[in-house]
């Protein structure tokens, strides 16, 4: 029933992800990137960017407020963590919900318009919040500080079952803490399920529709389709999306700050879901999880451990790549992404996966022209 | 009354930044047809050649301190001073000014070098794409100015002789409770001389006359055997020359810092927008209306009655053009309308 109507390389697809996210502990073992922290990272901006990816890869409209979702995702989350209940599901829930109606605000508005005015609209849609969330809205986002869980909270629901105790609780799944490898497999639940039903949706009809939205908006209205509903729609999931992956940041650490809403935050959604390929399914988990890992490598660097990590080298080599690659680690790490960046803009439009799949076509075509020619060979013989 | 003169100052000082770097991404639209994310950057560059100016005209030697007596003590007196005496002083003073001269030029090669090493590549391509490649590229400048010279603004002061303010109530017959710093003042009129001569350039000689036909239909200037191409080139290179005087001019009003460029160019955007993409005209207006909403929004008076109103008017009138007048303030029928 789940899977009816996909074809059997959705399957495997499907079947290939699941196992890769479960196994990505071991995965990322040889890398050094094996501890759950940023595992957890991993799979919750991964979540973000699939959802990116169903309004500006499937629908082609590139919003550049996204963050915001992703903010309201948080502070919702935070809320419940105050007032009902430490258990993660209601949590999760209550942010998806919130940042879905949030969406439906903000994309109704924002869709009347395409292209740039889209794009600037969103923007300053993400701003007016960033900017009244720091100022006016104190009272639920605690300004500048964050929202923070406190001694004095409410937590109705705790209350009722269990003695207050020292300390502050930490977030649970039903007594299960979601802290560590826990939290980890929560996140990385919540994405194999986010992952399908993107899958779901690019194979539905309802994703044809998205994609013939992108592909020539015009004509689909000349031909008699109110295309504005379908986008909408798109828009809203991919804000639930965002707030999903906006209230995962809050299980694993229970804080939201303003400054998760700003632009900056949004553009990198963009640069994961360019990066990796947009329109492309795992793509922008891809993208997510290659700027999330160098951004813990490289940004942890100093020239000083760049200097140990090439000692094996002589002195004059190790000098002279300590100073060529120096500026681009630890603070230069954004230097760094955005030269990345601009090359898979200017060269590989389609990001990584098109970089895979001409490399694809390019072995393929190679091993064509072999046997090709040794067709022509053993005629000739 | 007062406060509504100074916020109105206030409001014309901030419109005039708003207006040149809007003035600069509109002309860059019109002619090329290339949204530019990466404006702002220039923004930032002519802010940082103030900084460069001064950081080279103030390189400095160490001298022993004669005045104290009891040990060796050392102070930085630089090379200017040391050879020129008062007159290099009065250079040195004078930084920002000159960085003006040096400016021009610089900017003008930034920004040729810029289109023809880049942005022409992208003519052809989505919006999307110029989006995006020129944010990175935004990114990168931004990213490189911090290597260079850190994440702390850099102070920059005005000439000596300007450092204190203007009594202008007195001029308006308002008494003396009104002053307002001159360099604000003279901000303001450099931004009018400015977009004064964009115009003049673009209005009264024929090298603009025929930029403008290109604007209009860029093909049938093609038609007629002028190399129009070349000339949006020249007119992408003034775009950045106005960015960075506006720059320049603006660092003894805020000490740059690497993300002035950013902080500038959202608000520069929804400038654009709302003056209307491609209408010079209505990129000036808008960013002096939006500048003056601004700072009267950031009364007291005002904040009392619609809290927090200061953070977001600008964006909340943006989103009401939008929805109700999408070719902006004087945007022409038909442009970038959808």
């Amino acid at each position: 029933m789940m899977f009816a109507g996909l074809s059997r390389n959705d399957k495997l697809l499907f079947a290939g992800f699941t196992i890769a996210a479960l196994a990505m502990p071991l995965l990322a073992w040889p890398v050094g990137a094996n501890y759950p922290d940023l595992l957890q990272k991993f799979a919750i901006y991964g979540i973000f960017a699939i959802g990116f990816n169903i309004l500006f890869g499937l629908t082609g409209y590139l919003s550049f407020g996204h963050a915001a979702f992703l903010g309201v995702g948080s502070y919702a989350a935070v809320w419940m963590f105050k007032g009902v209940t430490m258990n993660v599901i209601p949590a999760v829930i209550f942010g998806v919900l919130v940042s879905g109606m949030f969406a439906a605000l903000i994309g109704f508005i924002s869709l009347r318009r395409s292209g740039i005015y889209f794009s600037i609209l969103t923007l300053a849609f993400a701003q007016m919040s960033y900017n009244l969330a720091y100022s006016v809205l104190t009272p639920i986002t605690n300004g500048e500080t964050g929202l923070q869980l406190s001694q004095d909270d409410a937590r109705v629901l705790d209350r009722m079952f269990t003695e207050q105790t020292a300390g502050l609780p930490s977030t649970n799944l039903f007594g299960l803490e979601m802290s560590g490898y826990p939290g980890f497999y929560f996140c990385c639940v919540l994405l194999i399920i986010a992952f399908f039903i993107a899958l779901r949706i690019q194979r539905s009809p309802f994703g044809m529709m998205l994609r013939a939205i992108k592909t020539n908006q015009v004509r689909m209205n000349y031909t008699g389709f109110n295309t504005r509903p379908y986008a909408l729609t798109a828009f809203i999931i991919s804000g639930m999306y965002a707030g999903l992956a906006g209230s995962l940041l809050a299980v694993t650490d229970p804080l939201a700050g303003a400054e998760r809403m700003q632009w900056t935050a949004s553009g990198e959604v963009v640069l994961m879901t360019i990066l990796g390929g947009a329109g492309t399914l795992i793509g922008p988990i891809l993208g997510a999880g290659l700027i999330k890992y160098f951004e813990n490598i490289f940004s942890s660097y100093n020239d000083g451990l760049l200097a140990e990590s090439f000692s094996f080298l002589p002195d004059f080599l190790n000098d002279t790549l300590v100073f060529v690659i120096g500026p681009f680690v630890g603070e230069g790490w954004s230097l760094l992404l955005g030269i990345v960046f601009m090359a898979i803009v200017i060269f590989l439009p389609g990001g990584l996966m098109e970089g895979l799949a001409r490399i694809h076509g390019w072995y393929r075509r190679r091993g064509q022209g072999d046997t090709g020619r040794n067709v022509a060979k053993q005629a000739a013989e | 009354m007062d406060v509504i003169l100074l916020q109105l100052l206030n409001g014309l000082d901030k419109g005039g930044a708003y207006a040149l770097i809007a003035l600069g991404l509109t002309i860059i639209f019109g002619t090329l047809g290339v949204v530019n994310f990466a404006h702002g950057a220039l923004f930032m560059l002519g802010a940082f050649c103030a900084v460069s100016v001064q950081a080279l005209l103030t390189i400095s030697k160490k001298v022993k301190d004669e005045s104290i007596k009891f040990f060796d003590a050392y102070k930085e007196i630089p090379y200017l001073e040391a050879w020129w005496g008062d007159t290099g002083a009065m250079i040195i003073d004078y930084a920002v000014p000159i960085s003006i001269l040096i400016a021009i030029p610089l900017m003008l090669l930034i920004g040729l070098g810029m289109e023809r090493g880049l942005i022409r590549y992208f003519y052809k391509r989505p919006h999307a794409e110029q989006i995006l490649v020129t944010f990175g590229l935004a990114i990168v400048v931004q990213e490189l100015i911090k290597a260079q010279f850190g994440a702390n603004p850099i102070p920059t002061p005005a000439p000596e002789v300007i450092a204190g303010s203007a009594n202008v109530g007195l001029w308006v017959g308002l008494g003396e409770s009104v002053v307002y710093p001159w360099w604000r003042l003279i901000y303001l009129a450099f931004a009018g001389v400015v977009i004064a001569s964009a115009f003049a350039f673009l209005n009264l000689t024929t090298y603009g006359m025929v930029v403008r036909a290109g604007m209009a239909d860029r093909e049938t200037v093609g038609l007629l055997g002028i190399n129009i191409q070349r000339r949006f080139t020249i007119v992408f290179g003034m775009a950045a020359v106005i960015a960075g005087l506006a720059g320049v001019m603006y660092t003894p009003i805020l000490p740059p810092d690497y993300h002035m460029g950013m902080d500038f160019l959202v608000l520069s955007f929804v400038v654009v927008v709302v003056g209307g993409m491609g209408s010079l005209g209505g990129a000036v207006l808008a960013g002096f209306v939006l500048g003056i909403l601004q700072s009267f929004a950031s009364m007291n008076e005002v904040k009392s009655i619609l809290p927090g109103i200061d953070q977001i008017i600008i964006y909340l009138i943006a989103v009401v053009i939008l929805l109700v007048r999408p070719r902006g303030l004087l945007g022409r029928k038909g442009v970038m309308e959808s």
